[in-house]
């Protein structure tokens, strides 16, 4: 027998995990993972159950984790990423709209001839195969494992703690959006043209960040944010680097949430995607950028902030007047919806401008509501429909308050909360990030902020009107009946619009208790 | 050799593929120039790496390059399923969501 002599390998450090708080991105994950071996090993016919019990299983399995983990956080991954309150209240916050619009996702009662998605993603428009497919009821359930990515990109966002990690997670967001965009059953040119315009666009905006992101690294030698912070106070003069990078990180960042001049993707995307993924993508992206974004500016750049606040004057007060002002002239539901969630990414910017605690606190909460209350709208417009598919132009909704109380009331409430018309959680949203922001010694952005809204109230309120004091065309808007999963994700959204607009106390006060981040 | 040169090559890379997306008419060509943005920050991630003599700089450029593969992966699927309807792969010609 031979005996190798002992030789000690030079030992490597494996960083050490905590399960609590990595469980529920890895959860999700892990879960997107078993679902892509689902598509391959399982038969077709229970592709579909399957791939729902795990995309549900795991959301909801990822929420209680976040709620267990509350209270608790720290760096993990050797401070790739850190779990702190923003992060975990930004998470359940995520996995609250991504199950809300993976219940509008799996509805299958709409669509007679299926879900919202392409029964082949691959078989070209009009053709032969495409009907074949579609006549034997197939369902692309590839959908579900590429949803849990994004739902995972979307986690790991706003809990980044180096530049790297966002960057990854930017893409692991995006690049299953820019897909699942181009999938709709119904009008599919136009849903692949928004994929190619949100990709291309995307990508453009992505490498900006990418090269903000080495120009930060040049100046700081670290692309930790706290690495970051640190040089930055550690020389007070202008720097070219520094500037340069965070200009070209800003656009990134803007881009994903649709802040003028970086909008113009959004209303076509939003009119092209699939509506379920319009309402998570309107969401979940809004909520996961801001986390991101906000991160950034209160962690890394906090002690330049005299030099990226003024150029984020003009773009927030740029967002919401062209936002709302562009909104005021839409005839088609959807680009209404986009122009008004541009809007919003104005009001959400008085947030990270303020860079005090209470402005944190402020805009997690507004994220919250306005997510929660995207997808339960985007979820009425799924149910708005004719021959064609979806029917989305604004004359068309005339009446349908009359013909269908329940549907246009909710309807009407996510719009008044968008408005931020009081006893909605929208107000109590609006209210407190404007009050952040004005405590911070922003007056006059606050001031021109309430002048926007004021714009936009108009056009919610002209909708409400057009469903409800108007009488219907013909026999009025043709309504489906949807499955259970589409009315509770409606009723869901609509009682949380709600409940947050009356009693907003107890999540006021966990936000509150989330609004420092830790380096 | 001054290791300077190579950043304000990345920034001239960086520059031409940016003017490749803004003028190019061609989705591929437009994706490979967001491609050769992609590559230009990668030089200067390592180009700094060298100056500030650490090797986080290095280590990016590999994920930045698995990223970018990945990229490739979806970007082509969309290009080749606008292709196949349309035969052309121009970014004037599909206008269908002009308003």
């Amino acid at each position: 027998m031979i005996i190798l002599p002992l030789v000690e390998p030079p030992p490597i450090e494996l960083p050490e995990l905590d399960w609590l708080l990595l469980g529920p991105m890895a959860l999700v994950l892990g879960a997107a993972v078993v679902g892509v071996m689902v598509e391959a090993f399982a038969p077709r016919s229970s592709r579909r159950t399957i791939q729902l019990v795990l995309t549900f299983g795991s959301l909801i399995g990822a929420f209680v984790l976040v709620v267990l983990a509350a209270g608790s956080g720290g760096p993990v991954m050797a401070s790739a990423a850190v779990i702190d309150g923003p992060a975990l209240f930004l998470q359940g916050g995520i996995l609250l709209v991504a199950l809300l619009a993976a219940l509008t996702m799996a509805e299958r009662h709409v669509d007679p001839s299926g879900d919202a998605f392409a029964a082949r993603a691959s078989a070209m428009p009009g053709s032969e195969d495409e009907r074949q497919f579609t006549a034997r009821g197939y369902l692309q359930t590839e959908v579900w494992p590429l949803f849990l990515f994004a739902v995972g990109g979307m986690m790991l966002f706003p809990a980044s703690n180096d530049l790297l990690t966002m960057f990854v997670a930017l893409e692991i967001m995006s690049l299953p959006l820019y897909l699942l965009a181009g999938m709709a059953r119904r009008r599919r040119l136009l849903s692949q043209e928004s994929a190619l315009k949100y990709f291309l666009l995307g990508a453009f905006s992505s490498a900006f960040f990418l090269y903000g992101a080495a120009l930060v690294y040049g100046f700081a030698g670290t692309v930790n944010l706290g690495g970051i912070a640190d040089a930055v106070t550690a020389q007070p003069q202008m720097s070219g680097l520094l500037l340069g990078g965070i200009a070209m990180i800003a656009v990134g960042m803007l881009f994903k949430v649709a802040a003028v001049p970086f909008h113009s993707w959004a209303p076509d995307v939003y009119q092209g995607a699939p509506t379920p993924v319009t309402g998570f993508m309107a969401a979940g992206v809004k909520v996961a950028a801001f986390g991101a974004l906000l991160r950034l500016m209160y962690v890394a750049f906090a002690g330049s902030e005299w030099d990226w606040r003024p150029a984020f004057w003009v773009i927030a007060a740029l967002t919401f007047f062209v936002g709302s002002i562009v909104a005021l002239v839409q005839s088609d539901i959807k680009r209404m919806l986009a122009y008004s969630s541009i809007a919003h990414a104005g009001f959400l910017l008085l947030g990270v401008i303020a860079v005090t605690p209470e402005g944190l606190a402020a805009t997690m909460f507004y994220l919250v509501t306005y997510g929660l209350a995207t997808v339960g709208a985007f979820g009425v417009v799924m149910l708005v429909r004719d021959d064609t598919g979806e029917n989305t132009a604004m004359e068309n909704w005339r009446g349908l308050g009359r013909t269908h109380p329940w549907l246009a009331g909710a309807f009407a409430l996510f719009l008044l909360s968008f408005a931020g018309i009081p006893l909605t959680a929208g107000f109590i949203g609006k209210f407190s990030v404007f009050a952040a922001a004005a405590a911070a010694g922003e007056g006059w952005l606050v001031l021109l902020a309430v002048l926007a809204s004021a714009i936009a109230a108009f056009f919610y309120i002209r909708v409400v009107v057009v469903m409800f004091f108007s009488d219907p065309v013909g026999d009025g808007p043709a309504v489906a009946v949807p499955s259970w999963f589409t009315r509770t994700a409606i009723a869901f959204g609509a009682a949380a619009t709600l409940v947050l607009g009356i009693f907003p106390q107890p999540v006021l006060e966990w936000a509150a208790q989330a609004d420092i981040f830790i380096r | 050799m001054d290791p300077g040169n190579y950043i304000i090559l990345s920034s001239i890379l960086f520059c031409i593929g940016a003017l490749g997306v803004l003028l190019r008419r061609n989705a591929i060509v437009v994706f490979m120039s967001v491609e050769l943005m992609l590559n230009a920050a990668n030089l200067a991630f390592v180009t700094f790496a060298r100056m500030h003599g650490n090797l986080e700089g290095q280590a990016i450029a590999f994920f930045v390059m698995i990223v970018a593969a990945a990229e490739v992966v979806v970007g082509l699927a969309i290009i080749m399923t606008i292709f196949r309807t349309r035969r052309s792969v121009s970014i004037d010609e599909p206008h269908l969501l002009r308003n």
